[in-house]
């Protein structure tokens, strides 16, 4: 046996364990669900699945609930991605600015960002308490509310309240992948540009953001994939409601299979998602895995 | 350098900055310290005037009168240490195995392999739950421990194998090349030179994982019903549920769920950030 084939054989043998892993936790359960999803199965007659082909997809599809979930879940993706990576990319340039104090801010981010998002759903949820929480006691003592506010009982204002809780959460993280990657830019840059008149937005706009595209391509991928599948949080703060109005993709797939026990539909839809979120996946590699740089 | 007034309008940005990530903190911990009647009060003390260990030494020590939540949120927080530290060992130990030879050996199918790997991580716990569920059922693995440390490799086990192959790939080559020459084997070289180089690499992977594995919840939810296997997300979400709303409970849970990952961040912050910027910056 030659050197080289030797050592793909303990390469080989390295990357076994985690296939094997792999393909029967995660490989498998895809195949199986993308299978059910041809079937009327459901939880009570499991044994008793009916091929009934692409019906599930095809009332899925030409159900307005469906098409309404689509819309409220791009809507919170949308909302909730579009201000963390605003917000995060404002937090990243102060940061960077160096005010007094930049240090502690940027300890303080992981704060957030490490509170589990069960934890941060329940707080939130109490913050928003019609009787008790602090934002009616805090927007009365602002003077900006008379009487308290059933906050969570309007399905607009619910889905605004648990994004501004995703943003929470989910901000710091934007906020600290772009400040790591505005700290590699080389300063000299930045004073180059000063010396030629370039003032602080256009420095910012014309020089540090077309740096930062793939930091923020990458930020924007993974948060936009985790906010098109939400489900912790909305179960903590509003259980999908009220009258459904907080109903995502995943939560509604969460219902069709566990609360109203349809397998073969809640199979289907949750082999949309993963459809979907495939398809960004594969916009993700092609952006950003690039061999060749990694070959530095 | 910077104009004084600049600086002071700066620091004037970071203070509304501040307040939002530290009012929710600490209105939080200032419950978890109310007496039930205080946190049904109104107006609101925000401050609270009799400060109480009480919610604290009822989940710490439960006695009969504590309500069934607080009895045995001690139970799930020791779950969710024994399922995230399970995790954690099994991805870390698999993961940079797999790692280093995707990175580094020649082999057929190595780019398919990992670029493979990085797509599972783009798969929802959704698809995967219902097969298995069905799985778990028919082996008798509802409600242990083990089928959460199996479901869970699915979203750390990749996660797990991009981090270390982009820790692997900041180690310049000629490190390993010389070990090899002078007749290393392989795995000696991994054990010998380069896993003690990547330590800080496994350092910032072991920390993402656990708190992924603490923070995990769908599949708590839908594989555990009894406090045999229930773990802290779960019991937290409880505390709203089926029972009488127990909010300084469900506070003081809340706090002491939230004590481990925060404090494990911060004292691994420079992790943190150095994970992020190889995880994610670098790709």
């Amino acid at each position: 046996m030659t050197l080289k084939r030797r050592d793909a054989l303990t390469g080989l043998l390295l990357v076994v364990p985690a296939l094997v892993i792999i393909l029967g936790i995660t490989l498998q359960p895809i195949l199986t669900t993308f299978y059910l999803s041809f079937f009327d199965a459901s939880l009570s007659k499991i044994k008793a699945n009916i091929f009934i082909g692409l019906e599930n997809y095809i009332k899925l599809l030409s159900d307005p609930v469906f098409w309404i979930t689509i819309q409220r879940t791009l809507y919170f993706t949308i909302v909730s991605v579009g201000l963390e990576l605003l917000l995060g990319l404002g937090i990243a340039q102060l940061i960077q600015s160096k005010p007094p104090g930049w240090k502690f801010l940027r300890v303080s981010l992981i704060i957030p960002w490490a509170v589990p998002t069960i934890v941060n759903g329940t707080m939130w949820r109490w913050i928003y308490n019609a009787d008790y929480g602090a934002m009616n006691a805090l927007l009365t003592q602002l003077g900006l509310i008379t009487h308290y506010q059933p906050w969570l009982t309007k399905p607009f204002v619910a889905m605004n309240l648990v994004i501004l809780a995703d943003i929470w959460h989910s901000m710091p993280f934007i906020a600290l992948i772009l400040q790591a990657a505005l700290a590699t830019l080389p300063p000299d840059l930045d004073e180059a540009a000063a010396v030629d008149g370039a003032n602080a937005w256009q420095r910012f706009t014309k020089i540090r953001l077309p740096l930062l595209r793939s930091a923020i391509l990458v930020a924007l991928v993974i948060r936009t994939v985790e906010a098109f599948r939400v489900f912790d949080i909305i179960y903590v703060i509003t259980a999908g409601g009220p009258a459904y109005g907080t109903v995502t993709i995943s939560y509604l797939t969460y219902l069709e299979t566990f609360s109203f026990g349809h397998i073969g539909r809640g199979a289907a839809l949750s082999f949309l998602i993963s459809a979907f979120t495939l398809a960004m996946a594969i916009v993700y590699i092609r952006f950003l895995y690039r061999p060749e740089e990694r070959a530095l | 350098m910077r104009r004084p007034l600049n600086r002071f309008l700066l620091f004037l940005v970071t203070i509304p900055v501040l307040l939002f990530i530290y009012l929710p903190v600490f209105y939080l911990v200032l419950s978890s310290i109310s007496t039930r009647s205080e946190i049904l009060s109104v107006p609101i003390h925000w401050i609270p005037q009799n400060p109480t260990l009480k919610n604290y030494i009822d989940i710490l020590t439960p006695g009969t009168a504590t309500s069934e939540v607080a009895r045995t949120f001690k139970v799930t927080l020791r779950n969710s240490l024994f399922v995230a530290t399970s995790v954690t060992v099994i991805s870390l130990v698999v993961g940079s195995l797999a790692a280093y030879a995707l990175s580094r050996i020649r082999m057929p199918a190595r780019q398919t392999l990992l670029m493979g790997i990085m797509g599972t991580r783009m798969i929802p716990e959704v698809s995967l739950v219902i097969p298995l569920y069905i799985l778990a059922a028919r082996f008798g693995m509802l409600n242990k421990p083990p089928v959460l440390i199996l479901t869970y490799l699915s979203f750390a086990l990749p996660f797990a194998i991009w981090l270390m192959a982009a820790f692997f790939e900041t180690i310049p080559v000629e490190l390993e090349d010389a070990a090899l020459i002078d007749g290393c084997s392989r795995i000696r070289t991994l054990f010998s030179i380069i896993l003690p180089i990547s330590s800080p690499g496994l350092v910032s992977t072991a920390l993402f994982i656990f708190l992924s594995a603490w923070d995990e919840f769908f599949f708590a939810l839908i594989f555990t019903s009894t406090v045999a296997a229930k773990t802290v997300p779960v019991a937290i979400a409880e505390f709203t549920g089926r029972y009488v709303v127990d909010v300084g409970g469900m506070m003081t849970g809340g706090v002491l769920a939230a004590i481990p990952p925060v404090i494990l961040s911060l004292i691994f912050s420079r992790y943190i950030v150095s994970g992020l910027t190889a995880g994610a910056v670098k790709g």
